[in-house]
Order: C-alpha cells, then structure tokens, then sequence
C-alpha cells in the first residue's frame, strides 16, 4: 500500500462541507508529501478541524474527492477502517483511556486484528513489548509506564496519544494543537518529538502557536473561510499580505 | 491486572488471582454451595442450625438477582452502557422456562386438558399455539431461555449501537423496550397467560417442584451458575478485550480511531449480558413458582442499576453484594415498614451516589488499602477529572 517514495501521502481536491448553510470547507484542496511535516494555521472557523474530520471519515463531505496515498479513497471507508488503512489521528484535547495504565494504552494502540474474538485470546508477545518500551522510550514515559494514564500530567498525556498513534503504525499522522495548554519545557519536547517522526511518517500539524509553529516547521498551510489562502515557507506565508490581512486585520 | 494476561484456563487462573474481592467472592460462595445442603437437609429441623426451605428459595432468588445484577455491571461498569432494561431479558428467560413447566402440569392442571395450559382452556382455545409447540421438551425449552433474550439484544443493540444511539438516549429505549414487552405480555391473546402470566408448577424432569430435594438442587444449580457467570465475566474483562470495552467507556471515539469497531464490541457485551440475564431469569422461576408481567416493569430494571451502584460497579462482585444487600433490605423493610420501603430504596441510592461514588466493595477496598503497605497501592483507582 504505500505509494512510491516521492508521491503523495494525502491529497484533498475541492472538498466542501456545509452544515446549515454554513460552508466549514470551501473546495479545499491541500496535497501533503510522503515523509513532510506539514503546519496548518488559520483563525478560528477557519475549517481546519472539519478537514480532520473529513479525513478520518467523522464528516462527509458534500463535494470533492480525498486519496489517501496512490489508490485508498478516503470517502468510501469507516473510522475504522481508515485507521487500519495508516491515518492516525490526534485530537485536542488530550484523549486516553484514563484508567488504564501506560503501556496498556499502548498495548491497545498496537496495530493488528482489533476483532473482538481475536482480542479475547490476545496474548502480547515479548517482541510486542519490546515495541511497546520502543515508543515509551521515544515519548519519554518509559518511567510511568505502570502509572494510571489518568495521573500523568497534561503534557504527558498528550505525548501517551501520540505514542498511541505511532503504535498504530500510521503513515500519516494527523496531531490537532498538540501544544495548547503546555509549559515551554513541555513545548520544546513536543518540538522534538514531531520534527523525530517526520520522514519515517507524513506529519500535518494544526496549530495555533506560531512560536511552535516557526520552530518545526517546514511548509506552512493558511486556512481561512474553509480554504487554502496561502501556502509555503513559515517567512513567505507570514510576509503575504492576504495572510496579514487576515489575521491583522488590516 | 498484569501486563502480560495469559490465555485459556492460564489466563483465567491469572485473572481470579489478580482479583482479591473476586477471591474472597468465590470462597464465600463455595462456603455457601457446601453448607447450604448440610444445614438444610442434614441437621435436623428442631436444631437452631436447620436452615428453612424457605430460607434456601430466599437464598436462592438473591443469586439469581446477583447474576442478573452481574450481568448489568458487564455492560454498564465495564462497557459504559446504562441498560435500564434488563428486566425484559430476564423475563423472557423466565417465560421460557414457565412454558416448559406449564407444558409439565399436563392433565394435573384444574381443567385437566393433557395438552393445553389452563389459561388457554379458559380462554376456550382449541389448538396450542404454533410457539408453545417444543416446550413439552426441556433441552427445547433451555435453548430458548438463551435464544430468546439473546436474539433480541442482538436485534435491539444492533440497531441501536450502529446508530451511535449512546448515553442517555440508550437509556430510554431500553426502557421502552421493557414497557413495550410487558404491555404485550399483559393481554391475553398474546397467549402467555395475560397478567396472571405462569403459576401451579408440579415438577421439573419429572422432579417435584416441592421436595426439598428438588429445592435444593435447583438452589446448587443457581449458585454454580453465579460461580460460572463470575468466571466468564472476569476472563473477559481480564482480557485485552476487556481492557477494550472500558476503554471504549472511557473514550469512545479514541478507541474507534484506533481501528476499533466499538460497535461489535458494544453488541456482543449486549447480547452476552442479556444471555446471562435470560439465564438468571429461568433460574428464578422454578424456584419461586411464578412468572408475570411484571417482571417486566420498568421500575425492576432500574432497581437493577441500584443494586450495581450501591454495590459498587466495574468489580462483578460488587453487583452481587449490592443485589443481596438491597434485597436483603427489602425483604426486611417490605415485612416490617411496607410504607417505607421506596423511601428508604431512592435515598440509599442518593447517599451512594453522592458519597460512595465506588459502591460499598469500593468502600471495603478503600479501607483495606488503607491499612495495606504503599507498596501494594499499584492499582489504586483514580477518580476521572
């Protein structure tokens, strides 16, 4: 399934989403490259979480078309089954399963047979663990890893979601404002820990923090009323005059 | 819980060890299972040790109870999922069950029809209804206990879990599907003996229904069944399939982004539980003699609920200390102050709610951990933000 080295990870084309006349996305088109590390930006209602929910299949959209890869239609499949297919996705508010511990949130991240009937015979293997304390190690809770995901601290719970989504294996991962809410320690870490995983995996990042932003990234995406208003390098998409428009308002 | 759950008999051997109230469960009911039939059949009546026959069917209609209660708490402790209507699948077990032992009666019955129920005759019906045919056999009649509730949980939560109907919205439709069935049972022409529903059973395979003997044989029958029941349930929510439907509770759309198909696993804890309720039910109605309508009452799921919550959800064991202590409660109450009874149910359950969010075994394990080294504080539960 994976598509050649410099093709496409994601491509949206005129996508548009309206909820009572409300048009959350305006022909959207957006192309992510395999192995990049792409930002969004863009004011509030700018659709940047309805494209997430088009991609990951929480929302159709009413036109346009989204491939995942050469030849995966987006449109056609469940959550699930596009989580199978390598997206993982990455919610904002920080989403683990409180009452389990660290690694069996991992363990439950793991790709493989997710049916019921496989799962009440699982058994994890030592290579499985060994996968397991891989990511623990690379999201730095390798010492929690037998707390309850429900103590850990905001930032680290944020870091267990996206050990969870490298679990799963993605090609691409989608990471919604990953440093909201996070102490500059935290935010440099998350820095790190994104600009890591490029190469090996696509990467859009929506983000609010421009600090964070101009530290990671590569290419930058402008949203505004549903569509692209501006694209390319953080200096370029900052200077364009429709951008500072927009979020001057001037 | 350990990391590293075996399968099979291992990993249920793993899963009671991990479960210090489970062990303490098990041996009391073992305890119960070895000296109920001595007490009861060996000492004799004029000692102060005899326990009473009707002291063992008491005992034996709060196991059934403490299934049925089980069985809520797999679904609402562990899946999330409130059922305010596992009555019905307790009553359709036990109407399964009433047929099979209507059919029994034969010509014992006042009109002394061989082939017709008394209700039927009375009712001057002819034929016996296409869907009492079978039930003259009891392997027929067993097989339904399960079929029946455990196709309409299938029917129901499949609809229901693949519209994403959750929450309290689930809630509600579970109980109007409770309403539904005992308005439905209650006319006559349904042809499941109207409000009177199923009374006046003789014998069970040739047993009567009235020796001790047969007593206490169904009484082993039902406890075995809670002890079998707590097995079950624990194996599965030891399991990773376990660690997935309270992961699917605690964050639902993380789970189906992980490639979970939350709604399969949401239907079988459904369909399982309401097999396991149907089952409690047929238990019930041997023992006590009657099934009506009213079994179906909204208001016998919702003490369900209560009796898991005062409990304490999410332990198995914990429904089945809630299901005998409010029902041990209501015998009392309902003898001594019948006025007070509904009173003394609606605030037990506003004072557990409101300050034993755990139940009363999360108050027991509260205070045994208390006394316990820090070292074994591994699994202290959290309290969700």
């Amino acid at each position: 399934m994976k598509g050649p080295s410099h093709g496409l990870a994601l491509s949206l084309e005129g996508i548009t989403v309206s909820f009572d006349g409300f048009r959350a996305l305006n022909a959207l088109t957006l192309q992510v490259d395999i192995g990049e590390l792409r930002c969004i930006i863009g004011p509030n209602g700018a659709g940047k979480t309805t494209m997430m929910d088009v991609i990951t299949g929480k929302t159709r959209p009413d036109a346009g078309s989204a491939w995942f890869g050469q030849n995966i239609d987006l449109l056609r499949l469940t959550e699930p089954e596009i989580a199978e297919a390598g997206i993982g996705r990455k919610f904002q508010k920080p989403t683990v399963f409180e009452q389990h511990s660290v690694f069996e949130n991992l363990e439950l991240a793991m790709a493989g047979n997710k049916s019921v009937w496989r799962t009440l015979f699982a058994r994890i293997t030592p290579v499985q663990v060994e996968r397991v304390e891989e990511v623990l190690l690379r999201i730095g809770l390798l010492e929690q890893r037998r707390a309850i995901a429900g103590t850990l601290s905001h930032g680290q719970k944020q870091w267990l979601e996206i050990g969870m989504l490298l679990m799963q294996d993605p090609q691409l991962l989608l990471v919604d404002e990953p440093v909201a809410g996070m102490t500059p320690q935290e935010i440099e870490r998350t820095a790190e820990l994104l600009t890591s995983l490029a190469g090996k995996h696509s990467v859009v990042v929506v983000e609010h923090d421009m600090a964070f932003v101009r530290s990671i990234a590569r290419k930058v995406t402008v949203l505004h009323e549903g569509s692209v208003l501006a694209e390319g390098g953080i200096d370029e998409v900052q200077s364009h005059p429709k951008v500072i428009q927009v979020y001057l308002g001037v | 819980m350990t990391q590293f759950s075996d399968v099979g008999v291992g990993g249920l051997v793993a899963a009671i060890r991990s479960d210090r109230g489970g062990k303490v469960f098990l041996s009391v009911l073992t305890a119960v299972i070895v000296a109920v039939p001595i007490l009861n059949l060996l000492v004799a009546e004029s000692s102060a040790l005899h326990m009473s026959s009707y002291t063992v069917t008491l005992l034996g209609k709060y196991i059934t109870y403490a299934m049925l209660a089980m069985a809520v708490d797999l679904v609402w402790g562990y899946c999330g999922i409130l059922s305010l209507g596992h009555g019905a699948f307790f009553a359709l077990g036990g109407y399964a069950i009433g047929m099979y032992l209507m059919r029994q009666i034969g010509t014992r019955g006042v009109y002394g029809n061989p082939l017709l129920p008394d209700f039927m005759v009375f009712l001057n019906w002819k034929e016996l209804p296409w869907f009492w045919h079978g039930f003259d056999s009891f392997p027929f009649a067993v097989l339904m206990v399960f079929l029946a509730p455990g196709l309409l949980a299938l029917v129901f939560g499949f609809l229901a879990f693949r519209s994403r109907v959750s929450g309290v919205y689930l809630s509600i439709i579970t109980q109007a599907l409770t309403y539904a069935l005992m308005l439905a049972f209650f006319r006559n022409d349904m042809g499941f003996g109207g409000n009177n529903g199923f009374t006046d059973f003789k014998d069970v395979l040739g047993f009567s229904l009235q020796s001790p003997a047969t007593r206490m044989v169904l009484f082993l029958c039902t406890a075995l069944a809670l002890g079998g029941t707590y097995l079950l349930c624990r194996y599965i929510v030891a399991s990773r399939a376990g660690r997935v439907i309270q992961a699917v509770r605690d964050a639902e759309s993380r789970a189906r982004f992980l490639g979970y198909r939350v709604e399969s696993y949401k239907l079988w804890m459904f369909v399982l539980s309401a097999l396991l309720a149907g089952l409690a039910g047929a238990l019930y109605v041997p023992q006590i003699g009657i099934i009506n309508p009213s079994e179906f009452s909204p208001t016998n799921s919702i003490e369900i609920v209560i009796w898991v919550a005062i409990g304490g959800r999410g332990t198995l064991y914990g429904a089945v200390v809630g299901a005998f202590v409010v029902n041990y409660a209501k015998t009392y109450f309902t003898a001594a102050l019948p006025s007070m009874w509904l009173y003394a149910l609606g605030a037990l359950f506003v004072l557990v709610t409101l300050f034993l969010p755990n139940g009363v075994v999360g108050l027991m394990g509260e205070r045994l951990r208390r006394t316990a080294p820090a070292a074994a504080r591994v699994d202290a539960p959290v309290v969700p933000e």
